[in-house]
């Protein structure tokens, strides 16, 4: 048994129902009892769907138990058939009805239905959301794609994309324009807008594009297995990335010459003089494993960031994000548990944190400005502007949504230099971006004792102290109390305050 | 088409149950609002990542701070006996507790999953009020989508909180039903111009709370879907009080009069104490109504409010009644509404999804009350919808919200006049 306040993922079901949503002509039969059909408004909702997601819910209850499940699904599967005529019928069951085992496989096979029946197994004990899209567009593919002859051009499938996913719509596009540019033809997305038809003609792509490992790696290794296309391993989330994803299919398609200059104004922004007050800055990042490595990336390389802290909550991606953390002598942090990074975020004190909605709480608890880099997705995440994350544009708008929940440039030196203006409280917060300011926390320790140490403030340090950015100011607060309980120091003096911060001078 | 008013009653109404897909909510969505009534309890789901995923997506956002619930999410060690899933819970128990020891009261609420593979939640909850003597009191009840729905999780909950409350044999008024502290507070004060200060509200805000019943006490609810709550307070003694729910000027004014009539509040006192807020409601509704007055509208079930509703809106707002769905239909309850509807509605309980989303598109109503699930897929397809899960958690009860009432419907009418640019989803 594990306590959990938020999950970061849903259960496995939820990952189906995205594949089925994202696609055409497919419908779900789900064994589930009545209150999983909340899953409905997720698309509905967040995603602000004009249609109900293709699921039909058995929805059986107490009273069903006893008597016949199996036939209440049966049932359930030839209405669903005869109602909506889809071209394939996935079926599979929810964590309760895992318990009663009832075999939706099984049973919708019996009904001889004139269509591919796929049988899903999700684990709803054991595995999660970004598993059961992957898993469930696995099986749509295994079943219906077989060889057919490649496509005259050169051409690529996108594969990944789903219902609910964070920035998937826009992504599509941005890549279909790039891959445009560099003369390859997109053949079929999928799972997003793709039909049974078209996955039946996956083949026809010279090599896939997997956009997202988290819900199409099983889809392109098999691929890669049963019809030998090739696939791409860099997300092109990022400048650096999108010239090495652009190089990567040139060695592919076998033409060594393609352009690489990725024509995105986040170089020049990030070398312009404003941006200088971003160098440094301490970020901690986290999300699901492809973005927050994706993001890992663009801090450091491409914006000039001290990447503090580095994780994600997919255990599915834990090694490469280990690894990549390690590169930037970090120890990753590999949970689930929102307390946990909430407790590692308030740790590390870092100026911007890169994150989920999740992290956009904790954000706003600690008095932290936070961008958001990755799913879970709150109706935030489908704006109705043009706002991709990967290829040119991708970089563009990650460039402007990092920067702008910071206080900019010449704003940060007035704020330090007059502190204590009537009119000018750092309590405001950054002037131009009232929307996406954090609310500002004014919890300050007025006494003069430190809330857990015996280590008594003096007057004159106190205020010195607040006169010192309320974005640094808890981290100079804590440092300064480690540095003079590491000495012995029981009160602290501007003195104190001082040597501290040139002891812990970066 | 109009109703035919001449035809009032719904009693003896067949009603329609067709038996599908429902699309509703499990009683676990009551503890979004039922943590925020409830001050010092903790509601922990024992269930599974859905209950989680549920809890956090139902309410549409996600509330800052630690909220006072969370899920004891089963894993496959559970499951297999590998590991004692009462020893497991108790130790999550421990584990929480020691982290929140502002917790008096926590109720472990039953899901499908821990139904289905019977753990004994109640012998649990018996054990660790005991361990926790004092400190913690330990109920549990069933919030899961095989037992209940939607805002039968409060009525589970009030059942659990009602059967642990001790005995009196004090004289006095108990009204049921969990309200938004600014419309509770309104309650008291007209109660207490009526002359009656001796009023228990339940569920109580905090464990310390005096809260007793007994074969003295009445009880009125104020919201529908308490019929578990309601048959529990019978159980132990306490006396009913029939009466439309306190919705419009004309439901409020029934409902107080209700208790005015069992306590023996003469008629002037009650006039005196309601006259003004009477008026000002009946005046209030008036100007909403104007856009109300004429339009159909057409309810999927959902809270179980919608019998009450219905009656607000077509007694006093002047609306076209089509059909009424609802989850249950406990007569006892809302028996003194359905007296007041029109006799020439479709009464429905229980659902087969796809056969109302058919009706709903033939009948083309002005207005349809739905779920979340249903509000923008109708909407795509040309109707004004209203989300349902809106009227459970707004002020809607007694006069001073009458008129906010009506506007909650009046408003995606007013909004499709409003806008000019079409609506191609």
């Amino acid at each position: 048994m594990k306590l959990s306040i938020w999950t970061y993922e849903g259960p496995p079901h939820v990952g189906a129902i995205r594949v089925a949503t994202g696609m055409q002509k497919v419908h779900l039969v789900l064994h589930a009892p009545q209150g999983d059909t909340y899953a409905d408004l997720l698309f509905t909702m967040i995603e602000r769907r004009n249609h109900r997601p293709p699921v039909t819910y058995t929805t059986f209850q107490a009273r069903d138990l006893g008597s016949d499940t199996a036939t209440l699904f049966k049932s359930a599967c030839l209405e669903a058939y005869e109602r909506f005529k889809p071209d394939l019928l996935l079926v599979g069951a929810s964590c309760t009805a895992e318990l009663i085992q009832d075999d939706p496989g099984g049973l919708a096979e019996a009904l001889g239905l004139p269509i591919p029946v796929v049988a899903l197994e999700l684990p709803s004990y054991q595995r999660k959301e970004n598993f059961g899209a992957d898993e469930t567009f696995f099986q749509i593919v295994k079943h219906v794609a077989k060889p057919v002859e490649r496509s005259e051009n050169i051409s690529c499938n996108l594969i990944g994309p789903t219902a609910l996913g964070f920035r998937h719509r826009d992504d599509i596009l941005e890549l279909t324009k790039l891959l445009d540019d560099l003369g390859v033809d997109v053949n079929v997305c999928a799972p997003m807008g793709a039909t049974p038809a078209d996955i039946a003609d996956l083949g026809r792509a010279h090599f896939n594009v997997l956009m997202y490992p988290e819900t199409g790696e099983m889809a392109c290794r098999y691929l890669e297995r049963a019809l030998g296309q090739p696939y791409t391993k860099t997300v092109p989330i990022g400048v650096g990335a999108t010239a090495d994803f652009i190089a990567e299919v040139g060695q592919i398609i076998g033409k060594q010459d393609l352009a690489s200059t990725v024509r995105s104004r986040l170089p020049w922004y990030s070398a312009s003089v404003d941006s200088t007050y971003l160098t440094g800055k301490r970020v901690f990042i986290f999300g699901d494993g492809t973005h927050a490595m994706t993001a890992a990336r663009i801090a450091r390389d491409e914006i000039g960031f001290d990447v503090v802290g580095l994780g994600c909550f997919n255990r599915e991606m834990a090694r490469p994000v280990r690894t990549m953390a390690k590169s930037m002598g970090l120890d990753a942090l590999i949970s689930d548990d929102y307390l946990e990074v909430e407790r590692a975020i308030a740790d590390l004190a870092p100026e911007l944190i890169l994150g989920t909605q999740m992290e956009r709480h904790i954000g706003k608890r600690l008095g932290i400005p936070c961008a958001v880099i990755s799913a879970p997705v709150h109706v935030q995440d489908f704006p109705a502007r043009y706002s991709p994350q990967m290829g040119p544009e991708g970089a563009n708008v990650i460039f402007d949504t990092w920067v702008h929940p910071l206080v900019m440039g010449l704003e940060e030196h007035l704020l330090t230099m007059f502190r204590d203006d009537f009119e000018f409280s750092d309590s405001a917060g950054p002037s131009h971006h009232a929307a996406h300011a954090p609310a500002q926390q004014r919890a300050e320790v007025e006494t003069g004792q430190s809330a857990d140490t015996n280590i008594i403030w003096l007057k004159d340090a106190e205020s010195e102290l607040r006169k010192i950015p309320f974005f640094v100011r808890g981290k100079a607060r804590r440092n300064t109390e480690k540095y003079a309980a590491d000495r012995g120091v029981a009160e602290i003096s501007i003195d104190t305050l001082y040597e501290a911060k040139a002891h812990y001078a970066r | 088409m109009p109703n035919d008013l001449s035809q009032i009653g719904c009693t003896n109404t067949p009603v329609l149950k067709q038996r599908g897909q429902h699309e509703v909510f499990c009683g676990l969505t009551s503890i979004i609002w039922l943590h925020r009534k409830m001050h010092d309890a903790f509601f922990l789901v024992v269930g599974s990542r859905t209950c989680a995923h549920l809890l956090q997506s139902a309410a549409g956002v996600m509330i800052f701070a630690e909220p006072r619930f969370a899920t004891a999410i089963l894993e496959e060690t559970d499951l297999a006996g590998m590991a004692d899933a009462h020893a497991e819970l108790e130790r999550t128990v421990a584990e929480l507790l020691s982290r929140r020891p502002d917790i008096k009261r926590l109720f472990l609420v039953g899901s499908c999953p821990s139904e289905v593979i019977k753990i004994d939640l109640a012998t649990m909850a018996k054990k660790l009020s005991e361990k926790y003597d004092n400190r913690v009191n330990v109920v549990n009840f069933s919030g899961s989508g095989i037992e209940t729905t939607f805002t039968q999780g409060e009525d589970a909950c009030l059942e659990a909180v009602i059967r642990d409350l001790p005995q009196t044999d004090q004289t006095q008024l108990a009204v049921l039903g969990a309200l938004p502290d600014v419309v509770q507070d309104q309650m008291l004060r007209l109660l207490s111009d009526m002359g009656l200060e001796n009023v228990l509200v339940l569920p109580h805000a905090r464990a310390d709370t005096p809260a007793a019943v007994g074969p003295n006490t009445h009880f009125i609810c104020a919201q529908p879907f308490l019929g578990a709550a309601h048959d529990e307070m019978v159980r132990r003694g306490a006396k009913p009080i029939a009466a439309p729910f306190p919705f419009g000027a004309q439901g409020t004014t029934a409902w107080l009069a209700a208790i005015a009539k069992r306590f023996g509040v003469d008629d002037a006192t009650l006039q005196a104490a309601i006259a003004a807020p009477k008026a000002r409601a009946e005046q209030a509704i008036a100007t909403v109504a104007k856009t109300l007055v004429g339009r159909s509208i057409f309810f999927f079930p959902d809270s179980q409010l919608e019998i009450p509703l219905a009656r607000f809106l077509s007694q006093e707002c002047g609306m076209h009644l089509t059909e009424v769905g609802t989850p249950y239909i406990h007569r006892a309850l809302v028996g003194p509404d359905l007296d007041a509807l029109p006799s020439d509605i479709i009464l429905s309980e229980g659902q087969d999804v796809d056969k109302q989303l058919d009706r709903v598109l033939d009948c083309n109503p002005d207005l349809t009350v739905c779920g979340l699930g249903l509000a923008n897929p109708l909407e795509a397809q040309g109707l004004r919808t209203k989300w349902a899960i809106e009227l459970v958690f707004s002020p809607i009860h007694f006069y001073e919200q009458a008129a906010d009432l009506a506007g909650l419907f009046a408003r995606p009418l007013l909004r499709a006049d409003l806008l000019k640019v079409g609506k191609v989803a």
